[in-house]
């Protein structure tokens, strides 16, 4: 009797370690097997199993047995409109901050249930209540971090402080610029001492003029690309992420980074469970899964930006703890702000004003767009290209006339 | 039985009308409808007179298209002719070479173009080796043209080719007999007989050059807009559907005008021979 009881104990304790099912919501996890679960999130934004780390999804679904099927999207605004325009459905996205709180007035996402995601105790209470989320209720912190000024050392001899030295013309083609309006507009703010959540039309006209004064000495305007150029030394200066920084210089020593006085913004990225979810109980369970401590730990070794999880910073294991680009100590003063939702017209003249950055050629600066640029020159030759196929066509029919008779 | 053959015409045609009236009509539609209303779905002509600011832009995709189109003729037409007068085996390696680079994604062959034109790539590294200085290439409209025909030429080559295939050889012997020299057999039975080729292929250069957006953005460094970059930042970007969809109409009519005319000059030539 004693002994089938150890048996029974002992086979309690092996299935328990085996399937490491946790005490809380067993039942619930179990009854998920064979689903599926729809994740949408960042590029390169988890560890993926590459160069010898933990694959985080295919770790899920061994765990629980549940699919999981994976997205990629670039940036926020992409994201929000494959949502918007429909015929998608997640269970799980990882937009950031002002994302957020656009996608929760526009009543695009749900209410996560708490009570499934007991791993939430371990995030940094600095990260909780903030206000694109006042009162904790629509995501869980996945990564935060700041943006950056990255320079190559060899190429910028004297160490910059500030974000002028994008617009300084001893680098002139050796600038790169970031390629979505929100951040470099957060730029052009930050120099002219505006708040970067400004509605003010006058102010988005001013960082406009700002980003074209800017444009002639711009490189090129990059996203992901940025890795390339600045880990080849194909350019001086770029503006960027620090977590992404870090996985440049691993490639390339010489690159530097430095927090701009003049602020940088700060973000949230968090995870969501959008309306229209179809599994919104293993997107709770797949929240709670990714912070766990020894999950969050492999992400926040992969990813490089600062993990929000008391579970990970503490760790003795992590070797990115106390990282001067990623946990600036406070005594460093730098100055961050948060981006907001803006009101919808705000965001329609940001991108008006943004094309109009894209389509600026400088005054009568063929030269720098490589002479083909300028509208002249180009409504010139195509109307030289169309008189000459007119007068073909007129040729034409003169001689077919005169072969008639 | 011929009532019947009708039915089989029909039966076999249907899937594909079902289909370009779902995927193809349909959209079109919806392009029109986005065009003439706005955010909250009322009519309006305010996407339309936003246009103006645009025409730098579309004015430039058009240009670029155009040379893009002529140098892949100029390049492709050649190639297309010694290909077809090869050996048969000759035709099918130098095919099959044509095909190639398209078995790998058009995006990766673009991508690696951006590290082949830098700075510091590998054209502007034997330059500098060689003592000649580096040159900048990439992030011109120069690098973007030469994006464009890199990838569209093979679109050009296959139907030059397969016309030129098929051209009676014994044509091109009628003429010389008859006294022409090589330039008037080139122009008078060649260049006329190939035209259906040199229709298709403009049509199929031109229509994905003047519209492409991934080139522009990293072969050009996204400093000049190309007006397919202007769209999609419509779509992804500022979720403005309405001005996305009338960029997106009136390129269309631009393009359809543009295949108008080109198709005049083809037509004519045909005529011509005829």
């Amino acid at each position: 009797m004693k002994r089938a009881a150890a048996v029974v104990v002992l086979l309690a304790c092996l299935s328990a370690f085996v399937f490491q099912v946790p005490a809380f919501g067993a039942l619930n996890a179990e009854s998920l097997r064979g689903t599926e679960l729809f994740v949408y999130n960042w590029g390169e934004y988890i560890s993926d199993g590459s160069e010898g780390s933990l694959d985080v999804n295919k770790a899920f679904e061994e765990k629980y047995g549940i699919k999981v099927v994976y997205d990629t999207f670039d940036n926020n605004e992409v994201m929000y409109t494959k949502l918007k325009g429909g015929g998608v459905s997640y269970d799980v996205v990882i937009p950031s901050d002002y994302m957020i709180e656009r996608m929760v007035s526009e009543n695009m996402l749900q209410t996560i249930d708490f009570a499934n995601v007991p791993n939430y105790k371990y995030i940094d209470a600095k990260y909780k209540n903030l206000p694109f989320d006042p009162n904790n209720e629509y995501s869980v912190p996945y990564n935060v971090g700041t943006i950056g000024l990255i320079y190559n050392t060899k190429k910028v001899a004297v160490a910059p402080d500030s974000w002028d030295a994008l617009w300084n013309p001893d680098y002139a083609g050796q600038i790169l610029m970031i390629n979505n309006p929100r951040d470099a507009f957060a730029i052009a703010h930050a120099i002219l001492g505006i708040d970067c959540n400004t509605t003010d039309k006058a102010d988005w006209e001013a960082g406009a003029q700002k980003l074209k004064e800017q444009k002639a000495l711009v490189q090129s305007y990059v996203n992901d690309e940025v890795y390339n150029k600045m880990e080849s030394g194909e350019a001086a200066l770029a503006p960027y992420y620090v977590g992404d920084f870090l996985t440049m210089r691993a490639n390339n020593p010489d690159l530097a980074f430095v927090f701009p006085k003049e602020g940088v913004n700060f973000f949230v990225d968090s995870m969501c469970i959008p309306q229209g979810a179809k599994n919104k109980a293993a997107a709770e369970l797949y929240i709670n899964f990714l912070l766990e401590p020894d999950i969050a730990l492999a992400n926040a070794e992969y990813i490089c930006y600062a993990s929000p999880n008391t579970a990970v910073t503490s760790n003795p294991d992590y070797s990115l703890a106390g990282n001067e680009y990623i946990y600036p100590p406070d005594s460093a003063g730098i100055k961050t702000s948060i981006y907001r939702n803006l009101p919808q017209d705000t965001l329609n003249l940001m991108s008006s004003l943004w094309d109009d950055v894209k389509n600026y050629s400088g005054e009568a600066d063929g030269e720098s767009k490589g002479g083909l640029g300028s509208g002249a020159q180009t409504a010139i030759a195509l109307s030289a290209v169309a008189a000459a196929a007119a007068a073909y066509l007129v040729f034409r029919a003169v001689r077919k006339k005169k072969r008639e008779v | 039985m011929k009532k019947r053959s009708a039915l089989a015409h029909k039966m076999a045609v249907s899937p594909y009308m079902l289909w370009s009236a779902l995927f193809i009509v349909a959209p079109m539609f919806f392009v029109v409808y986005y065009s003439f209303t706005s955010a909250d779905g009322g009519f309006t002509l305010g996407n339309m007179t936003q246009l103006g600011k645009y025409t730098d832009t579309f004015l430039r995709s058009i240009w670029f298209g155009f040379l893009a189109t002529f140098l892949c003729l100029l390049i492709a037409y050649p190639l297309a002719y010694a290909i077809a007068k090869s050996s048969a085996n000759v035709q099918r390696t130098m095919v099959a070479l044509v095909m190639l680079p398209m078995w790998m994604n058009f995006l990766i062959r673009t991508y690696s173009w951006m590290t082949i034109l830098q700075n510091t790539g590998v054209i502007n590294n034997i330059l500098d080796a060689l003592g000649f200085g580096r040159v900048k290439m990439l992030n011109t409209p120069g690098a973007v043209i030469l994006g464009m025909v890199y990838n569209f030429l093979p679109f050009m080559i296959l139907p030059l080719y397969s016309v030129l295939a098929k051209l009676d050889p014994s044509v091109v012997e009628a003429a010389q007999d008859l006294g022409g020299n090589s330039l008037t057999v080139l122009s008078k039975v060649i260049l006329p007989l190939s035209m259906p080729g040199i229709a298709s292929g403009l049509t199929m250069v031109f229509v994905p050059s003047v519209s492409t957006f991934y080139i522009s953005q990293k072969l050009g460094g996204g400093s000049f807009d190309l007006i397919g970059d202007v769209i999609e930042r419509q779509f992804q970007q500022s979720y403005n559907y309405n001005l996305g969809a009338a960029i997106s109409l009136v390129l269309m009519v631009l393009i359809l005008l543009c295949m108008a005319f080109l198709n005049r000059f083809t037509s004519g030539e045909e005529e011509m021979v005829v």
